[in-house]
């Protein structure tokens, strides 16, 4: 028992649940930018799957790792725009056309990944980003190696939370993006096209999707196979509502989610083969329901998200 | 821009857009064709020609259609009640395990008491498995959109744990499958020597039944209602929750049939790969049926014919056979485009 209760004051614990929050960071940040603008955006695990490919695709055809980067957020912003194309001016169902863009970007980046590599059988590895310690602030015992020696995507991983924060609640242009999912008449009524507030974010929500599904090949597996985003997406859509719609808190949550899921993966190895795998496996997609069900209750929905919006209905 | 609702619109537009949605995804894959370096019109030849240029090759698109129907038509009956159920995957595997518990020997019975009862079972534990999301929604408001997807994961590797553990085929030389049906569980080939099983026949049935319910049923109109208004019919006095809690039963249900004509009809056991993706794929099913229990059989067959089509075709032209998903995917977006244009009209200004 007291194993299970050292997995905690290891470093390399914390190091891991860090890691493992990166890739979330991003996309949670980028689903809470579309939601908050009122467009649910269900192409996050495709769009996930796209950035994750496009960012390894780069590096290997001979990129440099921030073009990587890049490519990623534009293959993200270009998902972006066909799924506001459809659900915003033409205001079709999102959950029929987020199904369908992640079905698309999905089958799309395993198609590409075939006809650019049709011989492969075991994914080849790039030089992917290497960890980057911060001088001084990386030597804090336990949360400095895991907070301050990351590789610099996760740095980046911060300052977009910031900048997303500062952003949504300190520029007008966030005051109108959080009024278009809240009450786009009103945004109408300054004059400002709700249509375009909607798409743009949109659009950069997805570039950071994209985002968070290259730090898996650029960061963390140095490569790209299928499977790998693996419901990634789904669960940041569910750390959104975790984290009412607000930057930090969803930051938090992603941050708990993963210390959990680094543990799960620990407390494994202690129990030895004891109970199935499996199980632990499962536990992060439970959590996931649980944590959707504990927030229900008290969950402040922007009021306009999933509702088109008409020029000129009320 | 803006949209404005059309005068009923007539029976040449209506045939019109979903023509023209074909046409734009075919265009959309041949672009990816050529740039596989292969000529577009050898392509869909092979496609045509792999999907239904035989005998054989009929029967192996029926084959792949059956799941697809069932699916399509547990995702129509769900979304006709704007109930979106995600997680067909689930619930197929969920009436695929209850199949091979009951079906490897457990119940000693002649076939045609055990196929029936192994159906009955296999479609309760994919209701239960939809009613737990549905009463999340109804009673705490959790969105049944990410709780059905994330079951999808858990499902897939609760079937491997059981494939590693108490469902494993002893004989099976250490692979996470599970033991073969017996012969009374089997659902009989329609053909001998073709792999098209009964399961076809069920899933028409099936269609056919949940169009009547759709259609001609008091519960058929209330989920329409509950579907296009859940206010309006709240307020009507339509018991709402009761409703699509009913709704999320007969949708899990068919569903799991699936599951259970997969394994009792063509594959005979269970395997983690039992389905590629036709919780997803069914979805496009019954979008491009336009939610329709009868158009889910024609689309069925017309998605299953892309992806047979399309293995066969890849083998010969070393074009990826993940373009088959590509253009289901493609329809999908353009289908829903097009029905939209049928109602709507953009107005630019």
């Amino acid at each position: 028992m007291t194993e299970a209760f050292d997995i905690l004051l290891q470093t390399s614990f914390w190091v891991a649940a860090i890691r493992i929050a990166s890739p979330l960071i991003f996309a949670t940040m980028g689903e809470l930018i579309c939601e908050r603008a009122g467009v649910l955006n269900l192409g996050i695990e495709g769009i996930m799957v796209a950035g994750a490919f496009a960012g390894w695709f780069t590096v290997y055809s001979g990129g440099d790792l921030w073009a990587g980067v890049v490519v990623a957020a534009l293959t993200g912003a270009a998902f972006g725009l066909a799924h506001s194309t459809l659900t915003v001016p033409l205001g079709l169902s999102q959950h029929v056309v987020g199904i369908g863009v992640t079905l698309l970007a999905t089958s799309l980046t395993y198609f590409t990944y075939r006809l650019a590599l049709p011989e492969v059988t075991s994914p080849p590895k790039i030089e992917a980003f290497q960890p980057l310690p911060v001088p001084l602030l990386s030597d804090i015992p336990l949360i400095g190696p895991a907070l301050f020696a990351q590789t610099p995507l996760t740095y980046l991983a911060y300052v977009t939370v910031a900048v997303v924060g500062w952003a949504l609640y300190r520029t007008p242009l966030g005051l109108a993006v959080r009024a278009a999912g809240e009450n786009p008449s009103a945004v109408e009524a300054q004059g400002i096209s709700v249509t375009a507030i909607r798409m743009g974010a949109v659009m950069v929500g997805s570039a950071l999707m994209a985002v968070g599904g290259a730090f898996l090949t650029m960061s963390a597996f140095n490569s790209f196979f299928f499977e790998m985003v693996n419901g990634r997406g789904w669960i940041c859509i569910a750390l959104v509502v975790f984290g009412s719609w607000r930057p930090g808190k969803a930051l938090l949550g992603a941050i708990l989610f993963a210390a959990f899921d680094a543990y799960q993966v620990r407390l494994q190895q202690v129990t030895g083969g004891v109970v199935p795998y499996q199980l632990f496996l499962m536990l992060p997609y439970l959590l996931s329901i649980l944590a959707l069900v504990l927030v229900a209750r008290r969950a402040t929905y922007p009021k306009a998200l999933m509702v088109p919006y008409q020029k000129g209905e009320r | 821009m803006r949209l404005e609702p059309k005068p009923a619109p007539s029976l040449g537009t209506t045939l019109l857009y979903p023509v023209g949605a074909i046409a734009a995804t075919v265009v959309i894959a041949s672009l990816l064709v050529l740039a596989a370096g292969a000529n577009p019109f050898a392509v869909f030849g092979l496609v045509l020609k792999g999907a239904a240029g035989s005998q054989f090759a009929l029967m192996e698109t029926l084959t792949r259609a059956t799941p697809l129907v069932f699916i399509g038509l547990a995702v129509a009956v769900a979304f006709r009640a704007k109930l979106w159920n995600i997680g067909a995957e689930a619930q197929l595997y969920a009436g695929a395990i209850l199949t091979v518990v009951l079906g490897t020997g457990a119940l000693p019975l002649p076939a045609f008491i055990l196929l029936p009862l192994i159906a009955v079972f296999a479609a309760l534990a994919g209701a239960m498995l939809l009613l737990g999301p549905a009463v999340l929604k109804v009673r705490f408001g959790v969105d049944e959109v990410v709780t059905t997807l994330l079951l999808n994961f858990v499902m897939l590797l609760f079937v491997s744990m059981l494939l590693e553990g108490v469902l494993k085929d002893p004989t099976g030389l250490g692979w996470p499958q599970s033991q073969k049906l017996i012969a009374e569980a089997r659902l009989p080939r329609i053909v001998t020597g073709r792999r098209l099983h009964y399961g076809f026949v069920l899933a028409l049935v099936s269609a056919i039944a949940v169009w009547i319910v759709m259609k001609k049923t008091t519960l058929g109109y209330e989920m329409r209602a509950v579907g296009h208004n859940p206010e309006a019919a709240r307020f009507s006095g339509m018991p709402v929750n009761w409703i699509l809690l009913k709704t999320a039963l007969i949708s899990g249900g068919l569903a799991a049939l699936g599951g259970f004509s997969e394994v009792a009809g063509l594959k005979g056991n269970l395997t983690l790969d039992l389905s590629p993706g036709f919780g997803y794929s069914g979805i496009v099913v019954a979008m491009l049926a336009m939610l329709n229990p009868l158009g889910v059989i024609v689309a069925a067959i017309f998605v299953a014919g892309i992806f047979v089509g399309a293995d066969a075709m890849s083998r010969t032209a070393g074009v990826p056979s993940y373009i088959a998903n590509v253009m289901v995917a493609t329809a999908l977006l353009t289908m829903v485009t097009a029905i939209m244009l049928t109602r709507f009209r953009v107005r630019w200004r």
